[in-house]
């Protein structure tokens, strides 16, 4: 078959709602879409692990503190899948790690943002989270098969991980001035970054088209971004507080919520690396693997020396 | 109160103390792991252990307010007292150190927490029973997982087998006190000491690594004579209830 006939036998296995695996035929611009977005998902899911981590030894209860290392235990699983389901297009994990330390690879710029207070750990839960399960739950469909099936298991605990948050703002709500103030802040703080989340624009995103076409994605970022502020401006309600945006109003006509205009210049800083934490969180990491080097060489030596001891029983 | 009831709370707030103390030391560990699995394994871990100390709480809440007539919760134990009211063992408050410090003082504290337990399943106390045999299960997998690991690094490179040298020469002072027992204890306690001592001879010789003889061991954990570390542990992990008193989270 021709490049021109293998293409066309793809896209209309797409069209026909067939995944595509790991050993398919697949163009190379589809393998490297995906290899960067689920490795930019694979990444997030470990940066992640920072700000929230932060907050671990000063959990203000025994059950806030257990639930919040389960959280974070999480998001280390997540990244475990997602960097298996990214060798399977051709990277070594040791290469995804390498390239997310030396900054050649991206991560979710929301975790540029520093964690301030406990009310973080609550805001991070519900708007994070919340915009993250969003852009999921469209991914659960997505066309290439191990990345679809690795979201499925991730929604669930995304989803659970939401609902903690909230309700550990709903509790700060309903408690003193000082934690519905906290609570107020936390939220004025998270808001703008995580609208941030969902991407550039549709008309200054690059990749969007090809990657509808391939159903990589199926909601543009402008469709996924209107559907978080409907769905948050609601549940606010429940809160009793209010979000940091005059424009936010009830747009009968459209039967959405209107919004005011994000701030594109923090957007593109945050992404270069110009954000509050971008410098923190990386070294961070790197601080983790290199100390780490001598513990995975030990683990290797022994491993091969195991092996070696066998083999002499064996013979 | 009576001076056995007494004897349990202070008991049970010393088994508490060990497991929090501990989960608090190993969760500074989450996120910062020298590799992803490892990562989620000590994580793990810490979620146990600190299950078990609530649990322990829990259960000294019920009997302090049943004869005091106070309010105290597994919060208050935990958020409210002091460096000197805490009765963790020393070894569990020390600084993490390297990976290797980490997993020998994880193996040393679940090989004593095993024995002990085993002993307080079979006891008089329903509760302290009942926490033990479902500590137990956990406990098994602390040990194999540590275990593996003092292995591995004992028997890996070079580097790795130092390493644990100096972690053992750095932890081995505070094993002493595992086995004098406290006035709120059973003096059959040294009875466990030698069973301990095969266990991490019988690991140590797998990890070519020798156990130290000799050795003046540091006390004071079980009666609230600290290291100077305990305090900033405790000041991290309460500054929230201790700023905002009163408050419900």
């Amino acid at each position: 078959m021709s490049i021109h006939d293998l293409e066309l036998a793809f896209q209309d296995k797409i069209d026909n709602e067939i995944k595509i695996e790991p050993k398919d035929w697949m163009p190379e611009a589809y393998r490297k879409t995906n290899l960067r977005q689920i490795s930019q998902h694979a990444h997030s899911e470990i940066v992640g692990m920072l700000p929230e981590g932060n907050w671990i030894s000063r959990a203000p209860s025994l059950k806030r503190k257990a639930i919040l290392i389960a959280k974070v235990q999480d998001e280390a699983g997540h990244g475990l899948y997602l960097y298996a389901a990214a060798e399977t297009l051709g990277m070594s994990r040791d290469q995804l790690v390498e390239d997310l330390n030396s900054g050649k690879a991206k991560y979710s710029s929301i975790f540029n943002y520093p964690t301030l207070t406990w009310a973080d750990m609550g805001a991070v839960g519900w708007l994070v989270d919340g915009a993250a399960i969003l852009n999921q739950v469209m991914l659960c469909r997505t066309s290439y098969g191990p990345y679809a099936r690795a979201m499925v298991r991730i929604c669930k605990e995304e989803s659970f991980h939401q609902r903690q948050g909230f309700e550990s703002l709903l509790v700060l709500s309903k408690g003193t001035k000082e934690q519905r103030e906290m609570c107020q802040d936390a939220i004025n703080r998270w808001w703008w970054p995580s609208l941030m989340m969902f991407g550039p624009k549709d008309s200054e995103s690059t990749n969007s088209d090809q990657s509808m076409k391939w159903k990589i994605k199926r909601k543009t970022n402008d469709e996924l971004r209107q559907n978080f502020v409907d769905m948050i401006a609601e549940q606010i309600k429940l809160l009793g507080m209010t979000l940091p945006d005059p424009n936010l109003k009830w747009n009968e006509n459209r039967k959405h919520y209107d919004f005011g205009e994000i701030n594109w210049e923090e957007f593109w800083n945050v992404v270069k690396g110009n954000g509050p934490c971008n410098k923190q969180r990386l070294a961070a990491r790197n601080k983790a693997h290199d100390e780490g080097a001598w513990v995975r060489a030990a683990a290797m030596a022994y491993a091969e020396k195991r092996k070696n001891k066998l083999k002499t029983k064996a013979a | 109160m009576n001076k056995s009831s007494n004897q349990l709370i202070d008991y049970t707030l010393y088994l508490g103390d060990c497991a929090l103390i501990l989960g608090q030391r190993n969760a500074e560990w989450c996120a910062h792991g020298p590799i992803l699995e490892q990562d989620i394994a000590i994580t793990n871990i810490t979620l146990d252990v600190i299950g078990q100390s609530r649990n322990f709480y829990q259960y000294a809440a019920q009997l302090i307010n049943a004869v005091e007539n106070k309010n105290v919760t597994e919060d208050s134990l935990a958020y409210l007292r002091t460096e000197r009211d805490f009765k963790n063992l020393l070894l569990c408050e020390l600084p993490n150190g390297d990976w290797a410090q980490t997993v020998l003082r994880q193996f040393f504290f679940s090989t004593f927490q095993q024995l002990l337990f085993e002993k307080l399943k079979d006891g008089p106390d329903e509760h302290l029973s009942a926490i033990a045999v479902k500590s137990i299960k956990e406990i098994n997998y602390h040990i194999k997982w540590s275990g593996e690991w003092v292995i591995r690094l004992g028997d890996g490179t070079e580097e790795s087998h130092n390493r644990m040298i100096n972690a053992v020469n750095n932890l081995w002072m505070y094993t002493g006190e595992f086995f004098i027992a406290a006035d709120y204890e059973n003096s059959d306690l040294i009875l466990l000491k030698n069973k301990w001592l095969e266990k991490v001879k019988d690991i140590f010789d797998e990890a070519t690594l020798t156990v130290p003889e000799n050795v003046f061991m540091q006390t004071g954990g079980k009666t609230g004579n600290h290291t100077e570390y305990l305090g900033f542990v405790l000041s991290e992990m309460q500054s929230l209830q201790r700023t905002y008193p009163g408050a419900e989270w």
